[in-house]
Formats: C-alpha cells, structure tokens, sequence
C-alpha cells in the first residue's frame, strides 16, 4: 500500500534502467544518506563512531569487493584478508616514503598494489573452478601473510613487527593517528566507500558487469557471446583485490591505528566471505548488510545491556553474544538460502501487495 | 578481408573433417558446404556427430584433420571468441542461459561485442558509456519484440518455463545479429503450439534478415517444411546431402534413421 509503484511510468530506457526505478526507493537511499552524512556526525558518540559505523563501512567496503568476485563473476576466493593486507602494508610504505602526500590519494593508490596481487593470484582461475579455486587462493593468504612476517622492510624493520598509523594531515585537519578525532576519520571513510560503491554499482550493471555475471552462471555460452574468460576473470580479480585493499588501508590508518599480521590472516579472509554470503550473493546492497550483521550486531549486542539499564556480567554477555549471532546466522540462511538482501527484496515484494497476498 | 558474399555463395565449406575425442571417432571424413541465406538441416541418429559438427563450426572443439573454410578465409585453429567475432552465434541443445540473469540481461549479453566502451567510461556510467548501453537497449527491444517476449523483461530467465527459455535463448543469439546462425534443437521438448510458434520465428529471421540458418532437428515434419537442404549423419560419416525430397526417399536414410510408416 505505501510502497508501489503504480503511476510510476518509464518513457526512457534511461529512467527505466536507473539503479532505483521506483520513487520509494529513492526517498530511501536519500534518508539514509542524510542520516550518515548529518545524523549521525551531529549525535554520534565517538564510541558508536569508533566501534560500529568506521569499521561498517569499512567491512562493507571489502565485502563489496569480495561480492564483485564471488558473487558477481563466481569465484570463490579465500584471500581477501591477504589483499586488505597489501592495501595496508603498500599505505604503510608510500607513507612513510613520501610523507607530503595526501593520505587520502595514498590509501586509494594502495588498492593497486593490491589489484595487481589479485590478479597474480587470479590467474590459477583459468584452469581451476569452484572448491580447487579456494584452495589455490588461500595459497595467496599464506603466501602473503608469511611475506607481511618475514619481510621487515614492508614494516620498515619495526622491533614489535606491526605497522603503526602515521599522523597525517589533509585539508588542515588531522585524518589519521592520535589526533584524529572520530567524526573526521568517520567523514573520510565515509567518503570513500560512498564513491567507490557508486563506482562498483556502475561496473556492475553495464558491460562489463554483464561478462563477469555471464562467466559466472554459464561460461561457455559466454565465451561464445564474445567474453574472453582471460579478461573477464582477471579484471574481476583486480578490481575486486582494489576494493579489499583500499579497505585494508583504511583499516589500518583510520580505525585500528595499528595492525599486525594476525589483522589479515584467514580468519579475516573467512569473515569477509561469511558477510557476503550471509548478506547475498551478488548484490551490492547485501554487502552492506552483511558487514552490519557482522562487524555492528555484535558490538550493538555487547553494549545493549548497560543502554537499558541492565546490569549482566561482561563475561557472560561476551558469552550470550556469540550463542545470539550463531543462532541469528542459522535462522537467517534457513529462511532465505541468498542471504539479507534477497530477504529484503522479498519483504518489498511483500509490501507492494499488502493488505493482498498477491497482485 | 574477404569479398561480399551473396546469397546463395557458399559461406562455410567443411572439406573432410575428421574428429576423434581419444579412440572415439566423432566425425569421419565429412564434407559438406552451407550456402549463404539457406537453411541447412543436420540430422541423423543419436550419437551420430551432429552437435560435434557444430562445435568444430563454432570452434569448440578442433578437427584433426580437413579444413574449414568460412567466408572465403581457411580457418586453422579457432577460439570460439573468434568465431563470435566473425558473426556465428549458436543456441545449446540443453539450454544454457545466465540463469541468474533477468531475460533482459541475457539478451543484452548478446551484445557485449558490439559494445566498445571501455572500464574508465563504464565506472562512471552516466555520459558515453550509459549512451551506448541505450544504443543497445534499443536494438534488443527490436529482437524482444520480435520474438513477442515483451512480459518477460525483468523475470529471472531460470524461472521460465521451458519452451519460453528457448525461445529467449534464440533472442540472445539473434541480438548478436549474427551471419550463420546454429540451432541446437531448437525445439527439443516442446508441445506443438510451441514448435509452431518456433518454426514461425526461424522462416521469420531467415526470410526478413537473411540469415544463415544451420539446425540440427529431429522432428522429421518441421525439418522437411523448413530446410532447403539437408545433410544425413550416421556414426559421424555422412549417409547422404540433398533436398529434404531427395533425403526423404534415399533407401541408405530410410534404413538408419527414417524407419518406414507401418
């Protein structure tokens, strides 16, 4: 009843092709962008902004970027902790090489070293599908990893053997290190990962995102439709290696201000995976979703008790949380298989019909 | 390149093609030519090489021995890419669509070789690349018209019934605006009313666009109605090329694969 689309004609294929055809849909997208960009700057506590929005949408950042190769072009990959880690060690360099630069240009331009790791590590899936695919990328993880511990020149021969932020100024404001308050860093982050899913929804749906999706459902009526499985892999990997490194980064200078090795080790890998699956594959809004379910829900949980007014004991609170996200993650994937955003979609489907069970 | 070739010049010429995947001999020594604007019918028994002779067409799999000569040009060894390129699109016995795609998506798929902007425009989509997406569009709402799948659009192709699945494949080929064009049984499975509609749509886009139609077939009725010529498979060695007249009478057919009405 209150959302339909009726009367809502398209004249042009253009209008017809937006990303959000149905006027609802972009009211929404408006909200919730004036919520990110003045709400929640203006009433945000710099814990909420610290724990729950920074590494939000840093996650969704690196699930997007999983998504594109996962779930848009069909391979599996275990090593998107590794590439967040060439996105972080390969900041962590040219920042300490070329302290003027702007951070900001920095954390971009270290997505591609991290795209051109990618794509090394994506030429295995030429030959190999599926299952053997993983199995291959995480010889990437471990490849990496044990690169990110042996060789002390990427941590610049620190004793502790972790990367540390640099203070670093852009536009006469600190963005990163000690000084750096939250909003400013929340802002930046913000930013980026704004743009860089606009960038990723605009791949998606045109050429190049229709080879990547035809490699994925049927790669042989793709290749004779013209897609080169070379490029189409390849690219898929790199951009996709782009936007986990770009989120590495930003992980190390915006929100940890530190990292070790164990920040980008497998279990980093596996979580990114879980947020894409559990929030749908192939779908940019998902990702969005998955990284909510994983990275916020868990600290929202933690932190309810004590807003309410309930005392629990922090032990046992760490405890509930846990057996809660296990039981949410089961319940989720038993009622819809494609993940939040596929449940989203059928929930609008629903709400197009109300009060009618169908159309 | 090679001279314009007229309808009813010979466009691809198998000369003595022989493919064997190990110690099975898919196809023996077969020749045969498909002449510009006909349709050409392959049939023959189960396991007789008629989908082999398709993919060693549109460069699958490669012969070991005889030459292809498409165009004018000898072929060699040739990616299915390649053949794209040169204008064979084909349709698969068992369907093969992006299942996860909407019917839209897989026709406009069709056109990925036509479309040349590249990654930088694509990022930004608003501006050239997003023009030419609707250069395309519209193309592909010609073939969706065409075929009369305008409701299907935005439905998930892997929800189609069966025959509609079809028919959106042939869509997806034809968006390629292909020269040769190779059916995979396009009417395997279908109900009469379907194949009708079907064999509709092939005399369609080979009479109004000229296309070259190959199609391998084994509804006996559809492929003596729509073929000007056809060529007899069995074992992978050819039994017999004519017209469907000639084919229809010839005792070696009728013994292989024919039967006689009792």
């Amino acid at each position: 009843m209150f959302y339909r689309e009726t009367g809502q004609f398209k004249t042009t294929y253009e209008a017809d092709s937006a990303i959000f055809p149905i006027l609802q849909d972009r009211i929404g997208i408006a909200l919730m962008l004036a919520v990110a960009f003045v709400v929640i700057p203006l009433t945000g506590s710099d814990f909420f902004l610290n724990t729950m929005m920074i590494p939000f949408l840093i996650f969704a950042l690196a699930a997007i970027g999983l998504n594109i190769l996962t779930g848009y072009t069909g391979q599996i990959s275990l090593g998107s902790g590794a590439f967040m880690g060439v996105g972080a060690y390969s900041c962590y360099k040219m920042a300490s090489l070329f302290p003027d630069m702007n951070l900001i240009v920095l954390v971009l331009f270290s997505g591609f070293f991290s795209a051109a790791a990618g794509m090394i590590f994506g030429l295995p899936s030429l030959r190999i599908k599926g299952f053997y695919l993983v199995v291959t990328t995480l010889a990437a993880q471990f490849f990496l990893t044990w690169a990110f511990i042996r060789v002390a020149w990427l941590y610049n021969y620190n004793d502790s053997g972790a990367i540390d932020t640099l203070p670093r100024k852009a536009f006469g404001l600190w963005i990163s290190g000690a000084e750096a308050s939250p909003v400013t860093r929340y802002f930046v982050v913000l930013c980026i990962v704004i743009a860089m899913t606009w960038f990723a929804s605009n791949l998606v749906r045109g050429r190049i995102g229709r080879s990547w999706m035809m490699i994925r459902d049927m790669d042989i009526a793709a290749e004779l439709m013209g897609v080169r499985p070379l490029y189409a892999k390849i690219s898929a990997f790199a951009v996709s290696s782009f936007y986990c490194g770009v989120a590495g980064s930003m992980m190390v200078f915006f929100w940890l201000g530190s990292a070790e090795v164990e920040s980008f080790d497998e279990n980093q890998s596996f979580l990114i995976l879980f947020m894409v699956i559990l929030g749908g594959l192939g779908s940019i809004m998902g990702s969005y979703m998955g990284a909510a379910f994983i990275v916020v829900l868990p600290v929202a949980l933690r932190a309810a008790p004590e807003f309410f007014g309930i005392t629990v004991n922090p032990t046992n609170m760490e405890h509930y949380t846990i057996m809660i996200i296990g039981a949410l993650i089961i319940f989720f994937l038993i009622v819809e298989p494609h993940g939040l955003a596929r449940l989203w979609q059928i929930a609008k489907e629903k709400l197009r019909t109300w009060p009618f069970p169908y159309a | 390149m090679s001279n314009e070739i007229m309808p009813g010049d010979v466009l691809l010429e198998l000369d003595d093609v022989s493919l064997s995947f190990g110690g099975v001999k898919a196809i023996r020594n077969v020749g045969f030519d498909i002449k510009k604007g006909e349709v050409r019918a392959i049939i023959g028994p189960n396991g007789a090489g008629k989908t082999s002779m398709l993919n060693v067409i549109n460069g699958f799999c490669h012969p070991q021995e005889g030459t292809i000569t498409y165009k004018g040009v000898k072929r060699h060894d040739m990616k299915p890419y390649v053949a794209a390129t040169q204008g064979i699109a084909r349709t698969f016995q068992n369907v093969a669509l992006f299942r996860g795609m909407s019917t839209l998506d897989n026709i406009m798929a069709g056109r990925t070789l036509k479309m040349h902007k590249n990654f930088f425009w694509q990022l930004f989509y608003y501006g050239p690349a997003r023009a030419e997406e609707m250069e395309h569009r519209e193309k592909v709402e010609q073939v969706i018209d065409f075929l009369e799948i305008a409701h299907l659009r935005r439905t998930p192709v892997g929800q189609l019934p069966y025959g509609l699945q079809k028919r959106v494949e042939l869509a997806r080929a034809l968006a390629m605006e292909p020269e040769l064009l190779l059916l995979d049984e396009p009417m395997a499975g279908m109900n009469l009313e379907e194949k009708e509609d079907m064999s509709r749509f092939i005399l369609e886009v080979n009479g109004e666009f000229g296309t070259t139609i190959a199609l391998i077939e084994h509804d006996m009725g559809v492929v003596m109605d729509l073929s000007d010529r056809v060529v007899v498979l069995n074992y992978g060695a050819k039994l017999a090329d004519g017209t469907p007249a000639e084919v229809s009478s010839n005792q070696d057919v009728i013994d292989a694969y024919l039967g006689v009405a009792h």
